[in-house]
């Protein structure tokens, strides 16, 4: 008792045993760490930003001499792809523009309703128990190798097609279309799902307490108020499919041509990204076979972009109405 | 003083259906469902039929207990407050008026609980009409994350009401009754999450009031608005009480006193001492209920 009140004698609360200043030396030193930390944490992330400035650059740089040569507007309208001709190459991208605009147009069919509406029924039907099992399992769609699904388009869709549906050939529109609809799914299910499971308990209830039903709800207040994120994840899903180049060229058939009549998904097509990855290896480098094929790479890398843009605005607008509610 | 019948309280209670907005009348519709006014004060008391009953009533979220073994009865045209401290169940008992606690998995009830003689937890239960009819105003604010108008219009529109002049009529009405019209009547196409908190609960009032329930259940209404907001729902639920039942949970004993004939202390699950407003406040029974309402604990 006595030894403590002599402690707070000689150590009154007024006295601060540590400075409250740095010194110059400290000062520095802090100074230096802070920022020599930060610049070396910015480099390492420059390196993904510059490397898709870097390949923007690049492919821009191999396309643009080929732009110069030929007329725009003719590779993007006429739809003749003869690059080996040995006189009068004809470069007419359409085909394979439009090839890949119909590959994903199809597929999104599919996958978009069936997307919205499992990730409806993950978010707000069945119970957290089998969530928990079949979300993992969805995503596992997600990490299956593309060949592994090009494999399976060759030897197994391809000849079922054939013959139930009696195509003259299995690696058409159809095949392609179906397999790139299975591979966006993933991505579709689970962005639409946090967006809807992000939908506030308070707005369902609200719902509910008016006398809705499930269903109702559902269509009134839930999907409204989450569809940001759910046409962000449509979006991405889109880009999946217009960029992935491996299940295409395995089941598209390859042909460079329009569908006639349109509707008619059991003709063959080709898309821009299996046109790339199936000629480049037999150009020569520099020549302007090779600048279209890096053409072409420039206008997916565009519409790519784009898409980006659209799903990041989207996204930020899901984030926002969640965020406020 | 002559007894009013009780059945005439509780008429529009017995005869709402949701076929009857087909083909949709509003002046016929006022008239059926305009309530015969608070005029006998005195005689609607104890001896007047409970609209809400609980028998032995409990609650529980997996197997713990919300709340245990409630036996209260709720009358009508009035306000009852239930009160308590936080975690003593008053919010599960009331959400449990209108089974909106029905969408937390894994829940179970014993005993009963009765809305107009009817076992609200029998298994025929018509949960759209039940919800329709017992409202609820929840203690967040939660506007649809649309137009002033179609917040309003959403219960209505879900009767199966199309007409834009007869929406347009009833969320005039419900506006008006939840003293917000003259604050938004020029922009109702505004979005209702630009509205301010305490507009934006008014706004839930009036929502929940446009399907024409007959009671009101209101969770918290006013725990997240400030001093000024709150007075001016207080004064809504005192002029509303005319015409509806208002089941009122608070945290605010004060509010309890202002807006409450009767009221509900609850602990820890279950129901402490039930009675008169002023008796709770100035002579209660027990010592614990004492206790809470002179903030010597809670």
């Amino acid at each position: 008792m006595e030894s403590k009140e002599s402690e707070y004698s000689v150590k009154p609360a007024a006295v601060f045993e540590h400075p409250l200043v740095l010194t110059f030396a400290q000062d520095v030193k802090g100074f230096l760490f802070n920022h020599i930390g930060a610049l070396i944490l910015f480099v390492f992330t420059c390196t993904s930003v510059l490397a898709v400035l870097l390949i923007f650059l690049f492919v821009a740089r191999e396309a643009f001499p080929f732009l110069g040569k030929f007329s725009v507007v003719e590779f993007l309208t006429r739809n003749a792809w003869y690059p080996e001709a040995s006189e009068g190459a004809e470069y007419g991208a359409l085909a394979l523009i439009v090839g890949s605009v119909y590959v994903t147009t199809i597929a999104l069919a599919f996958s978009v309703p069936i997307g919205v509406l499992s990730a409806i029924f993950l978010s707000d039907i069945v119970s957290f128990k089998i969530r928990g099992i079949i979300k993992p399992i969805i995503e596992i769609l997600a990490a299956i190798p593309s060949v592994a699904y090009g494999f399976f388009a060759v030897l197994v869709l391809a000849p079922w097609l054939q013959k139930h549906l009696g195509f003259a050939t299995g690696t058409n529109a159809l095949n392609s279309s179906l397999l790139l609809s299975i591979m966006a799914l993933p991505t579709i299910i689970s962005v639409a799902e946090d967006s809807i499971s992000a939908t506030g308990r308070d707005l369902r209830e609200a719902s509910y307490g008016l006398g809705a039903t499930r269903f109702e709800t559902m269509l009134k207040v839930v999907i409204p108020a989450s569809h940001s994120g759910i046409i962000a994840g449509v979006v991405l899903g889109m880009m999946r499919a217009i960029g992935e180049t491996m299940v295409v060229w395995m089941a598209s058939g390859n042909a460079s041509q329009i569908p006639h009549p349109w509707w008619d998904l059991s003709q063959s097509i080709r898309t821009m990204t299996a046109s790339i990855a199936g000629e480049m290896g037999e150009t020569v480098k520099g020549s302007d076979h090779y600048r279209s094929l890096f053409t072409i790479g420039l206008l997916l890398l565009v519409m790519t972009l784009l898409l980006n843009l659209v799903s990041e605005y989207f996204l930020s607008r899901a984030r926002k109405s969640t965020g406020k509610s | 003083m002559t007894q009013i019948n009780n059945n005439e309280i509780l008429k529009p209670m017995v005869k709402a259906k949701k076929s009857k907005y087909n083909s949709y009348d509003i002046e016929k519709i006022k008239m059926e469902t305009t309530r015969p006014s608070r005029l006998y004060e005195n005689v609607i008391s104890e001896s007047s039929t409970p609209i809400i009953k609980a028998e032995n009533f409990s609650f529980f979220y997996g197997s713990k207990a919300g709340v245990k073994d409630i036996s209260m009865e709720i009358y009508p045209q009035m306000v009852t407050a239930i009160i308590g401290p936080s975690g003593c169940g008053k919010s599960t008992f009331l959400r449990s008026m209108n089974r909106i606690n029905d969408l937390i998995p894994n829940i179970r009830v014993e005993g009963k609980l009765y809305v107009n003689n009817q076992d609200i937890y029998a298994k025929q239960i018509h949960l759209v009409n039940l919800r329709q009819q017992v409202g609820m105003v929840f203690q967040k604010p939660n506007p649809f994350p649309k137009s002033i108008f179609d917040n309003i219009a959403y219960g209505p529109r879900l009767q199966g009401i199309r007409k834009r002049s007869t929406l347009q009529q009833m969320v005039e009405e419900s506006l008006q009754l939840a003293a917000l019209w003259d604050e938004v009547k020029d922009d109702l196409k505004k979005s209702a999450l630009a509205l301010s908190g305490g507009q934006q609960q008014r706004l839930c009032i009036a929502r929940a009031l446009s399907t024409k329930p007959n009671v009101l259940l209101m969770d918290e209404p006013c725990s997240a608005l400030d001093p000024i907001a709150t007075s001016k729902i207080e004064d809504l639920i005192d002029t509303l009480k005319n015409d509806y039942t208002i089941v009122i949970v608070t945290h605010n004993m004060q509010q309890a006193a202002r807006v409450s004939e009767r009221t509900a202390f609850f602990c820890l699950g279950e129901l402490i001492e039930y009675d008169t407003t002023s008796n709770i406040f100035s002579n209660p029974g027990k010592k614990q209920t004492e206790d809470y309402v002179t903030g010597k604990f809670g």
